[in-house]
Formats: C-alpha cells, sequence, structure tokens
C-alpha cells in the first residue's frame, strides 16, 4: 500500500497551478517528549540555510513526556517573523490531537501524516498525504526505541521532497544539530534520506514550495534566553542566582554554560559566582546582597518569582542598591500556563513591593535587544543603584528567531557613583544619601573599602542622608522625594522608543516586547488591505521617555497593543500622560498565550476604525 | 589589675593600635538588661581583642530586636538591617561578591527558627564563611511577647498563655544541616560567650552561635525558660573553655586526660577542659544525642557542640579566586572581542 495510491484526490477548487512560494507556515504535532525537537530544528535550520527568512516556534505543554506538542515553522518571503495565525502545512503525528488539527485548517492546506491515522476522509478541501512512518525506519536501525525517535527526521526528509528543500541543506544541518554525534548523525541521515526517497515516488498535488532566495545573509539562528545570558556575559556579570523556573531556566543554563567556557581566570578560576537558590526570596536577596557588596548581580524567573521577590526588591529599591532581574514572562495569575508567553507582569513589576516604589522596566522586542539590554541593565542599575528588570518573555526568551550577530559592547561599564579610598582620603567623609549632584543619586561606599569613614549602615528603615535611623516626618518626605527624582531620571537614561513612520499619520500604534513581530506586520496589512496608514512607535523602556507622550500628541488615535488583559502597559500612560490626550487610548488585548498574530492584531484595529466610520 | 608604681596608664590598645572605644557603636535602644546588649558588648570586645579591623567586616541582621543590635557596636564598619528572616540570603550574596570581607550575621529566633527557616536550613547546608548569631529570648520583644519557634513546650507567658508546640533546637538542627561550628552560650556568661566568639571568627566556614538571651520585658517570669533564673539553674556547660589565639605560642601546662585542644582554622585554638566525661565536639551523631537527652531533661546544654575545621566552606566549593569578585577589572569580567565572534559563529 503505497502513500501515493492511498492519497485523497485533489480538493475541488485548488488545483495547484499557482504556486505559494516562500510564504507558508508549517505545523508539526507530536507528543512531548517524542523527540521531535532536533528534527524541527533540522527542518528549520534547512530552511535557513537556503536563505529563507524563518521563524520557529515550540507551543508545549508543562509536561515531560505525552501532552500534546506543536512546533510551527513559519516562511516569510517579505520577512514576517512573527506567528502566522493560519497553518498552511500541518505535519499530524500525534493520534490523540491529529483529527482536531486538521479540522481547524484552512481550506487548502496540506497535511502529512502517519498513515495509520484515518484523516484523509475528515475534510475534502485539504491535500492529504498518509506516510507508512514506521515501514520508512524499519531499514534504518533494528532497535525499535531508536527508531520512533527516527520517525521525525523522516517527515523532515518527506517536507524536504514535498516542498523542494535542497537535500544538501538538510544534510548539512543534520551535521550541525547533531555535531560530533557521529553515529546519531549517520542514522538521522539515513532516516531522513528514506523520507526523501519516498516522498519521491509519489505525486505532489499541493501547491507549497521553497526556492532559495537572499534574505537572510550574515544572520543567526538564536532564542531570546541565550541572547541574555550572552549579553549578561559581556556586561561583565560576576554574581547570579537563580531558582528553577519556566521559561527562565534556559536563560541561566546558557549563562552556565558561557561563562565555564569564557569567564575563567589564567590559573582557572571562576570570575564568577553561581548559585542555585533555595527559592527565589534567597535568589534575590543573593543579588541584594552582592550589589550592596559591589557586585554586578543578577537573577532570572518568571512571575511566580518576581512575585515572591517583592519584599527584598522594595528593600533593595529604599536602601538604593542596583539589582538585575530578568523578567521571562509566562501566562499567569498565579502557576497560569507556565509553558504559554504573555505580558502580564509589567504593571506589578513596575510597582513591586508594597509603599511608594518604582521600578525602570526594560522591554527587549528583537533577540539583538535581549542581548543589548543586558549592558544597559547593569549600567542603569549601577548608575541609579536601584533594581532594574529586563522584561523579556517566553516567545522571544524560548523561540528561534533570526538575528543579526551581536555586537561587540564598545562603551566602557558605568559602574555608578562608588568612592574609593582615595576619594574618602580627599573629602574626609560623606553622606551616603546626599543629593550632592542633583540627580536624586547619592555616592556609595562598598564593603571593605579600607577607610574609617568608608562604612554606612544600609536599612529598610527610615533614615537620614547619613543613613542614620530616622522617623523625622520631614527627612521621610525629603528621602522619597529624592527617589522619585532618582527614578524619573531613568526616562532620560532607558533606550529611547523607536518610531516606524513619518508621524504624520492619523493613527498610531503603541507595542513593546514580542508584540513587535505582528505589530510590524500589521502596519503593512493594514496599509495593504485598507489603505490606513498607521504610525508604529515601538516603547523600550519605563518609566517613559518624552517622546511617548510627544507621539500620543500628533495622534488622534492610539492602539496600544499588549499580550494581556488589563492593558497594563496603557494603564502606565494613564497615569504619565496628560489627562487630555488619555481619550486617545485604545487596548488591543490579546491574553490567549501563543504568540501575537499580526491578522488578530490587524483585524481588531480594522474593526475599530469601522466602528468610527461606519 | 594593680600596677602600682606605674605612671598613668595609657589607654589599652589592640595590634592594630586601636582602643576599645573605637569597637563602639551607636547608642542602644533595647530595655535595660536585656541580654542583647551583654552579647554586644561581648562581640566589640572581642573584634577588639583580636585585632580586627573594623572596615573589614560586614554586619548583616534580619529583623527583630537582635536585629537591631547591629547598630550599637562597631559603628565603623558596613552594616546592611535587611528583611525579616532573609539577612543569610544578603550574606550569601555579599561573601560572593567580596570573600575578603567577615561576615558577621546577628539574628533572633523568630527571624531565624520561623520566617527565616528555609534561608537559615540552606546557609549552614552551604557552610558560608560567616559568624552567625543568634540572639535567642523564646519571644517576638518588637511585636510584644509573642512565643517563638524556640519557646519550650509548656513554657509560660505572663498572660498566662501556655506554649503547646514543641521547641525547635537550633543547635542540633544546624549541625543536621551542614554547619561547621556550632555552640551554644548564655548572654550571662562573659567569660565562655567571649571564648566562643573569639573561636568563631577564628573559623572558616558557618560559625552558628546560639545564645540564650534573656527578654526582661516578656519573657524573664517564673514559668518562662529563657530567664536569667531559669539559665541561673539549668546552664550546663560542657567544658571550661579558653581561647588561644594564633600568634600566641606559650605552652601551657595542661592535664591531657581533662583538657583538649582543638586548631581553628587561623591557626587559634581553642582549650576545652573538660567537665563533662567523653565529649568530643569533633562527633556529630554523638553532639546531637547530648542535645537532645539535655532538652528531655530541661538542661541548657552550653559549649562548643560541634566543630569541622577542615569542612569546606561555600567559597572553596565555588572555586572562586582570592579577589573579589566585585571589583574585578572590567578586562577580566569582559571576554574579549574573539569570544563573542568565536559564539556568533557557532549560533550561524
Amino acid at each position: 500500500m503505497s502513500g501515493a495510491a492511498t492519497a485523497a484526490a485533489r480538493p475541488e477548487g485548488h488545483a495547484a497551478t499557482s504556486q505559494r512560494v516562500n510564504d507558508f507556515s508549517i505545523q508539526v504535532a507530536t507528543p512531548n517528549g517524542s523527540g521531535s525537537q532536533s528534527s524541527n530544528t533540522v527542518l528549520l535550520r534547512a530552511l535557513f540555510q537556503m536563505g529563507l527568512p524563518v521563524s520557529g516556534k515550540n507551543l508545549f505543554p508543562s509536561n515531560i513526556a505525552g501532552l500534546p506538542t506543536w512546533y510551527t515553522i513559519r516562511v516569510s518571503r517579505d520577512g514576517w517573523i512573527g506567528r502566522k495565525k493560519e497553518i498552511d502545512l500541518l505535519v499530524a503525528m500525534n493520534p490523540e490531537t491529529a483529527r482536531d488539527d486538521v479540522l481547524g485548517l484552512p481550506p487548502g492546506a496540506v497535511v502529512v501524516h502517519d498513515a495509520p491515522l484515518p484523516l484523509g476522509a475528515l475534510r475534502e478541501d485539504l491535500f492529504f498525504y498518509p506516510v507508512p512512518f514506521d515501514r520508512l525506519v524499519e531499514g534504518v536501525t533494528p532497535e525499535p526505541k531508536l527508531r520512533k525517535l527516527l520517525r521525525n527526521m523522516a517527515y523532515v526528509g518527506v517536507l524536504a521532497r514535498l516542498l523542494s528543500i535542497e537535500p544538501a541543506e538538510v544534510e548539512r544541518a543534520i551535521g550541525k544539530v547533531f555535531g560530533k554525534k557521529a553515529r546519531a548523525r549517520e542514522v538521522n541521515l539515513a532516516a531522513a534520506r528514506a523520507g526523501l526517497e519516498w516522498a519521491g515516488g509519489i505525486e505532489k498535488r499541493d501547491d507549497l514550495a521553497v526556492r532559495r532566495m537572499d534574505g537572510n545573509a550574515g544572520k543567526l539562528i538564536v532564542d531570546g534566553n541565550t541572547a541574555a545570558a550572552l549579553g549578561a556575559m559581556f556586561a561583565g556579570v560576576t554574581v547570579v542566582t537563580w531558582y528553577p523556573i519556566t521559561p527562565s531556566s534556559s536563560l541561566v543554563e546558557s549563562l552556565i554554560g558561557y561563562l565555564r567556557r569564557y569567564r575563567t581566570t589564567p590559573d582557572g578560576r571562576p570570575t564568577f559566582a553561581v548559585v542555585q537558590a533555595e527559592d527565589e526570596l534567597a535568589a534575590v536577596g543573593m543579588v541584594v546582597g552582592a550589589g550592596w557588596a559591589g557586585a554586578r548581580a543578577m537573577t532570572a524567573t518568571s512571575g511566580p518569582g518576581v512575585s515572591l521577590m517583592g519584599e527584598i526588591v522594595g528593600l533593595a529599591y529604599f536602601a538604593e542598591v542596583p539589582a538585575v532581574i530578568y523578567d521571562v514572562q509566562r501566562v499567569g495569575p498565579s502557576t497560569g500556563l507556565p509553558t504559554r508567553t504573555a505580558q502580564g507582569d509589567v504593571l506589578s513589576t513596575a510597582f513591586l513591593s508594597h509603599g511608594d516604589t518604582r521600578h525602570p522596566l526594560l522591554f527587549p522586542g528583537t533577540v539583538e535587544e535581549c542581548f543589548a539590554f543586558g549592558g544597559e541593565a547593569f549600567d542603569l542599575a549601577e548608575r541609579l543603584q536601584t533594581p532594574v528588570f529586563v522584561m523579556t518573555d517566553l516567545d522571544l526568551g524560548m523561540n528561534n528567531w533570526m538575528a543579526e550577530p551581536f555586537p561587540y559592547p564598545e562603551e566602557p561599564m558605568d559602574r555608578g557613583k562608588v568612592l574609593s579610598k582615595a576619594d574618602l582620603e580627599r573629602l574626609g567623609g560623606f553622606a551616603r544619601y546626599a543629593d550632592v549632584d542633583g540627580d536624586g543619586v547619592g555616592w556609595r561606599t562598598l564593603p571593605g573599602t579600607d577607610h574609617p569613614k568608608a562604612g554606612y549602615f544600609a536599612r529598610g528603615t527610615g533614615h537620614d542622608e547619613r543613613a542614620a535611623y530616622s522617623e523625622n516626618p520631614v527627612v521621610w518626605e525629603r528621602n522619597m522625594a529624592r527617589l522619585a527624582r532618582k527614578i524619573d531620571g531613568a526616562r532620560a537614561l532607558l533606550p529611547a522608543p523607536v518610531l516606524a513612520g513619518d508621524g504624520a499619520a492619523e493613527v498610531g500604534i503603541i507595542a513593546y516586547g514580542s508584540s513587535h513581530h505582528a505589530v510590524v506586520e500589521t502596519v503593512a496589512q493594514l496599509r495593504g488591505e485598507a489603505g490606513l496608514a498607521a504610525d508604529y512607535l515601538r516603547v523600550r523602556g519605563y518609566p517613559f521617555a518624552a517622546a511617548v507622550a510627544a507621539f500620543v500628541e500628533v495622534h488622534r488615535r492610539v492602539y496600544v497593543v499588549e499580550q494581556n488583559r488589563d492593558a497594563q502597559l496603557l494603564s502606565l500612560l494613564k497615569l504619565d500622560l496628560p489627562a487630555a490626550l488619555l481619550p486617545r487610548l485604545r487596548p488591543v488585548s490579546h491574553l490567549h498565550g501563543l504568540p501575537l498574530d499580526a491578522r488578530s492584531v490587524t483585524d481588531e484595529i480594522l474593526d475599530r476604525e469601522k466602528e468610527r466610520h461606519p | 589589675m594593680t600596677t602600682p608604681a606605674a605612671p598613668a596608664p595609657a589607654q589599652k590598645v589592640n595590634r592594630l593600635g586601636l582602643p576599645l572605644a573605637d569597637y563602639r557603636g551607636g547608642k542602644t535602644t533595647l530595655c535595660a538588661g536585656c541580654g542583647h546588649n551583654a552579647i554586644s558588648e561581648r562581640i566589640l570586645e572581642a573584634m577588639f581583642e583580636l585585632g580586627v579591623p573594623s572596615e573589614r567586616v560586614a554586619k548583616l541582621s534580619g529583623i527583630g530586636c537582635s536585629s537591631k543590635s547591629t547598630a550599637y557596636f562597631m559603628g565603623r564598619s558596613h552594616a546592611f538591617n535587611t528583611v525579616h528572616g532573609r539577612m543569610p540570603a544578603l550574606a550569601t550574596g555579599a561573601m560572593l561578591a567580596n570573600r575578603t570581607l567577615l561576615a558577621l550575621g546577628v539574628s533572633g529566633d523568630g527571624d531565624s527558627m520561623s520566617i527565616g527557616l528555609g534561608q537559615f536550613a540552606h546557609l549552614m547546608r552551604r557552610n558560608l564563611p560567616m559568624v552567625y548569631v543568634i540572639e535567642d529570648n523564646g519571644v517576638y520583644g518588637l511585636t510584644k511577647g509573642q512565643f517563638s519557634a524556640t519557646a519550650d513546650r509548656g513554657a509560660t507567658l505572663k498572660t498566662g498563655v501556655v506554649n503547646d508546640l514543641p521547641a525547635i533546637d537550633v543547635c542540633a538542627l544546624a549541625i543536621q544541616l551542614g554547619a561547621s561550628f556550632v555552640a551554644r552560650s548564655f548572654s550571662g556568661d562573659k567569660r565562655q560567650l567571649s571564648a566562643l566568639l573569639k573561636a568563631a571568627i577564628s573559623h572558616r566556614g558557618t560559625a552558628l552561635l546560639d545564645v540564650i538571651s534573656p527578654c526582661v520585658t516578656f519573657n524573664d517570669h517564673e514559668g518562662s525558660t529563657k530567664s536569667y533564673a531559669y539559665m541561673k539553674d539549668h546552664d550546663s556547660p560542657l567544658h571550661e573553655l579558653s581561647y588561644v589565639p594564633a600568634q600566641e605560642d606559650i605552652a601551657v601546662e595542661y592535664d591531657p586526660g581533662t583538657t583538649v585542644e582543638v586548631a581553628l582554622h587561623d591557626g587559634a585554638r581553642l582549650r576545652l577542659h573538660k567537665l563533662e566525661e567523653g565529649y568530643d565536639p569533633r562527633e556529630k551523631v554523638a553532639a546531637v544525642a547530648r542535645l537532645m537527652e539535655t532538652a528531655r531533661s530541661g538542661e541548657v546544654l552550653t559549649g562548643l557542640l560541634y566543630l569541622d575545621a577542615k569542612a569546606p566552606s561555600f567559597l572553596d566549593v565555588l572555586g572562586l579566586p582570592e579577589a573579589p569578585l566585585a571589583t574585578l577589572p572590567e578586562a577580566a569580567v569582559r571576554p574579549p572581542r574573539e569570544a563573542l565572534e568565536e559564539i556568533v559563529e557557532g549560533l550561524r
């Protein structure tokens, strides 16, 4: 029974006359833990090596084995790398989800599936290719366990033939993924070839194809957590503490690997300390202890961890200790959807802890910025002597993105206002919390500074300029006003917002973080589909730069796109902007846990625009 | 201390040439007679006598009466009064950043045995080099006298409230968790506490001192097992202690049958004149057993309970360089351009 013989007839109205070339999405559905990850990486890399703009997203369950997993690859000749809402090619390997997966496809989609799954009868408007995967891998290895894994590499071969992916690039990608593991490389090559060969014997009836192009020259493929880890290492981090939590664990694990390789003294000692703490309270406590003692210290976590860190973050804010905290956001509240993406911690993190607190937030929107904002965050934390949060998310952190090579940091580190022994000898002493420079930032000393006037008493209790305990109302108010001034100063220090457009459009869009990739595509869709011009301002830091208010000032309607229910960034804008501008803000909020897609954003904005002009 | 015929005595100074006054701090705001004040005195005396430079010391504390006391001694040292129960994490971070510091943590029974028990446990387990003093009075003083987790079962508050849960034995716990120096003392036993503090300062690893320190306002009455009167009757010292500094190489005659010397990390020695036959502070299992026995009988076992002078500290385990991580030059902590190029190449 050959695949060709059992394939359904060509769906009506979908003659493969006009090909869809270099512009479609692939979704691979497998049970979690079935070993499809390397196959999907090979597929992604092979497409990338053919010069196609690609992105890869893993949609996985909170589970080690068994629950359904989907991996989507988008190929876009126009360079769009946000999630595409519609699936054009489904690889159905998971009996549990296959039926629903097929029923959810748009007409004209292609289904490559395990032959025993009876899917062909479900729809008449799709192209089905049943593949006898068990038989394909039979000849590759006698080991049943390995065979099961290799079924995944066989679909790579089948897809390569169906889509005209160059076999040489598949082989190169296999070489890259399996590296020095010669045996693994060989059997995987054999499995891919078996798939290729089998698919060579069937009739291609669908219209999806790829063709080599020059769409990604010089680029890398990397996930945001790896980029953030590299950013922190090149920012000179010396103390790293963590408590494992999805989706931030791979940031620290990646960092540990790089630190071990690149950060040892000539005699082999580490120039860093990594501690897996007992919980997030301890992780951030160690960061604050280390920051107080002068180290560049960081931790990485996600929403539940940030909640736990609240009290100590408040202490660091008030005692004025530098700290860098990466929040790789996932879906809350509570445990929520731990393996899905969101931007739901923005509001609570901006004001984390009791009393009047406010913290600078950085919003990297690309993996390049995940790298670059490492240096920004440490410089800012030490300059302002306060905790700084890098707000990334699961989509950015754990998925594969194309990126320009990371530029080596050219600027020296800004270690902030620290008085040395020599400074103290010259000055004869210092007042820790005195605003001598008018920017709200005092000068500090580090424990261990060998001068009798170096010591001061850091505390979370009320204190005067000399760090002495004080309950004096005037002293308290003056200190709190200075802290507000200090954090306000971050507006001019944080990465400036990025404007796309000439600023002359009536409609503006504000977005941040991983939403960027959907929004740039939305801007193009609005213009292409509805002739609607929109300027787009990507916010990269909080407190907001002056340019944010200026942007709202010149647009009649401003859509604030974000991945949470309560329009959290919009809420922060409301606290910041002049009251007259507030009616211009409109929330576009998504909270389904899937990476944001342009289609949904575009449709919502167009609907809202139509309401205005029926 | 009579020196007849001597001229007006010069102010006594330590090996750094500093007077005791140099080790004082702010005026205490704790109650008159509070055991914590006596402990502050013993700490500053020990630091003075050992000639520890104040600049090298990082005082860390949590929240509570005990934790306030770091403001009342060694005013020249750096200090961080942190949040309730989280001093261990802050101390860990500070030592990671600068291993040349001498970390002195002051905590209380509420701070370390309830809200901060998790961090306490993991600090002991890591054997972080620091002196960790628990000023243990069995009650929450700043919130006006609620029982803490070290209060003994059956103890009563002034209001008549009876504690019906078992006490956590700080020392037995610390030994089990991996602390390498564990001692118990009493704020009223000047000689013993001084010797133990000096030995703790000479140790490399976590030196835990649980110091019974009566709360004169909320827990010094009949029915309390943490009162001055109770300690007077039930303090059961394991040995008489003398601290012999490393610099003093004087051979003193002692009877090896009744006295043992244990070597400390920095070359100092602690001389234990045995009151209790057969107790060896290097025996972990026996130490815990003895603590459990005395707890049952209502006695309070004091002295050096456990010592492993050679246990690797957390900083040794991490293999950190001698120089503080905090102040390594930029060239040491930012890998060269070629490193980034190599990494980027690998991601293509």
